[in-house]
């Protein structure tokens, strides 16, 4: 009986957590007309690609794209990069002040994101960066999360595999990177997945920097399509739809690196 | 391969625990030292001082005769094998082996063939391609024994290395470690806290305790002549008996006083204290190894002590007989299973008083000889 509670409850979460990605696929080939027709997919005789043609027609969809691609992977790699490393340090060794510094990464991350921005305006505005995509690089390459999470991964790495890459001739930097950082592979797949998703879909602060239409990001640019006055609702749905798309497509590039366990076999048992 | 010299080595922690007590010990070029001694003893921290995993306080590490304190591990030219093996779990066996290698930037060539010759020296070639987590505890051994080998290091260093075995496995490895170590001739240090891989394994054995080097000597010398009661009692299986005695003169020469009776310690003899300032009334308590208890019909008169069996194990061939002695002294007798003992049962054990050792009051040994009167 217990079961079917849960289950019936899991099923109806699920079928909540489905409607607006149905209603998302079934819209992107729904003619406008339809719209207030069919709450969700037409008959299949009114299915249409014209959607996707009057996206592509509107606005320079792909172009939009790129910019998203080039400023998501950026920020991905040099958080990775940065996230990783700091993890590391905050793990594995002992410095003057380390409890300190961490309670103080700690506090950044409880100030709301919308209190900083006219600040980080203003310092961007200063380093020349607005309406460029390193000012939407630059303010994201330290991820203080990113940290914590490495942080909390990489404890459990033994000290003594650390001490062995130190007697088998690597640095400091060469241990990270040659055994802590591949042992550490489930949450830099993990790490990856969230940044990319964050940048992705990042739509306030791109939408206060950019201001040339070439360098906006998808989130910017399907923006573009809802006037004022009037919405080509279709073609938003089309663009909206092409826009998940990379993101599904890296969850499941990535579903495998989260198998845990890595570790396995390192030390005794 | 290389001398090794600890000279006044001390390790004092930030919190001021001193693990190390000034330490001088000379390791023999191609040398198999054992260092011993039980947890917190200080052994495995001087090992770490040796791999350079720890800073030394003060005093001077010497390998080859030159002061190695500052170098970083890589420079020291030392391989390692820890407790829990360190593989790395992202690589296969291969890429274990090779590891040290490729951060040294050997041509590929020789990474190759130098892994591949070590591989095959261990039987790991058909391993070569497996990750450690599909190897057994043995063969995870090996592949760390084989990452410590490629590198033709100066020293080997091992912490522990067999403690993850089950018993059996231990003893091959036992033999497979100490027999690799005589043909390749490295000077290796060895930490155990298993007195019988120490006696087995060592050309000498260095034996720690609270921080501090009692004793370093031959397994041999070791077992017959410890420096004081706890190299007595920890080397040996079971441990050497401490029991409280007082030597006093009787007609006979000396008499020895051990649990409520009296022994004659030289019948017709005279016993001959060889330590400085050495006397009989300085014997505060006898050391009685289980295994030197004899038979009570082969002891001569006067040497036979009185007690009740607490317990018996039979061991096969032996049993391990439990008793209570007068005065409450307990003591464990290693005697041959011919005649099976039970618990509750009077008997009589017999002592060999050249089979003795005898301590001060403080635990330092006295040795002494017995030498025909006259």
């Amino acid at each position: 009986m217990r079961r079917v509670v849960i289950y019936s409850l899991l099923g109806l979460f699920s079928i909540l957590c489905l409607v607006p990605i149905v209603w998302l696929v079934a819209s992107a080939f729904k003619a406008n007309a339809d719209f207030q027709t069919y709450a969700f997919a037409p008959p299949v005789d009114r299915l249409t690609l014209g959607n996707f043609t009057s996206l592509f027609k509107q606005m320079p969809f792909l172009r939009f794209m790129m910019n998203s691609f080039f400023v998501a992977g950026a920020t991905v790699i040099i958080q990775l990069f940065f996230s990783s490393l700091g993890g590391f340090a905050l793990a594995k060794y002992e410095f003057a002040g380390k409890k300190v510094m961490m309670g103080v990464m700690l506090a950044t991350m409880m100030i709301p994101g919308p209190v900083l921005l006219a600040p980080m305006y203003e310092l961007i505005y200063h380093l020349r960066l607005i309406d460029s995509h390193l000012g939407l690089i630059v303010p994201g390459m330290v991820n203080v999360f990113g940290m914590f999470l490495f942080r909390q991964s990489m404890l459990s790495v033994p000290d003594e595999m650390l001490q062995a890459a130190r007697i088998d001739g690597c640095n400091e930097f060469q241990i990270f990177w040659h055994v802590v950082l591949p042992v550490s592979r489930p949450i830099v797949g993990a790490f990856c997945l969230i940044a990319f998703m964050g940048t992705w879909n990042s739509f306030l602060w791109p939408q206060i920097i950019l201001q040339s239409s070439d360098r906006f990001t998808l989130p910017i640019g399907l923006n573009q399509m809802v006037g004022v006055y009037e919405a080509d609702y279709g073609a938003l749905m089309s663009g909206t739809l092409l826009a998940v798309l990379p993101v599904v497509v890296l969850f499941f590039l990535l579903q495998k690196e989260f198998i845990a366990g890595l570790t396995k076999g390192a030390v005794k048992g | 391969m290389a001398d090794i010299a600890f000279r006044g080595v001390n390790k004092i922690y930030p919190n001021g625990f001193q693990a190390v007590h000034h330490l001088d010990i000379e390791i023999r070029d191609g040398e198999f030292l054992v260092m011993v001694g039980p947890s917190g003893c200080g052994k495995s921290t001087t090992l770490r001082m040796l791999a350079g995993l720890e800073e030394i306080s003060s005093g001077d590490l010497l390998i080859a005769g030159q002061r190695v304190n500052d170098l970083h591990p890589q420079a020291r030219n030392i391989a390692m094998v820890f407790q829990s093996y360190a593989l790395y779990p992202h690589k296969t066996v291969q890429g274990n082996i090779e590891f040290p290698l490729r951060m040294a930037k050997v041509p590929a060539a020789e990474v190759k063939a130098r892994a591949l010759k070590v591989a095959r020296m261990l039987e790991l070639e058909p391993l070569l391609k497996r990750k450690p987590g599909l190897l057994s505890g043995g063969q995870r051994q090996r592949v760390a024994m084989a990452r410590a080998l490629v590198r033709d290091p100066v020293a080997f260093l091992m912490d522990e290395p067999l403690s993850n075995l089950d018993a059996k496995l231990r003893v091959q490895m036992r033999a497979e470690i100490a027999a690799l170590q005589r043909r390749t001739g490295t000077t290796t240090v060895y930490v155990t806290h298993d007195q019988v891989e120490a006696m087995t394994m060592g050309d000498r054995v260095a034996v720690f305790k609270d921080g501090y080097l009692q004793q370093i000597d031959t397994p041999q010398q070791l077992f017959e002549r410890p420096v004081n009661t706890f190299v007595g009692s920890f080397i040996g299986s079971p441990s050497m008996n401490l029991i409280a005695a007082r030597i006093e003169p009787s007609d006979d020469g000396l008499a020895m006083t051990l649990a409520g009776e009296r022994i004659a310690l030289g019948h017709g003899l005279e016993v001959r204290f060889n330590t400085p300032g050495g006397a009989a009334d300085l014997v505060a308590q006898i050391g009685l190894r289980p295994e030197d208890v004899v038979d009570p019909h082969l002891a001569e008169e006067g040497q036979r002590l009185h007690g009740r069996v607490v317990l018996t194990e039979l061991l096969g061939r032996e049993q391990m007989v439990y008793l209570d002695l007068r005065d409450g002294v307990q003591v464990v007798a290693r005697l041959h299973a011919d005649h099976r003992l039970h618990s509750g049962e009077d008997i009589a054990i017999g002592i060999d008083p050249t089979r003795l050792y005898l301590f001060q009051a403080d635990g330092r040994a006295l040795t002494y000889r017995q030498v025909p009167k006259g």
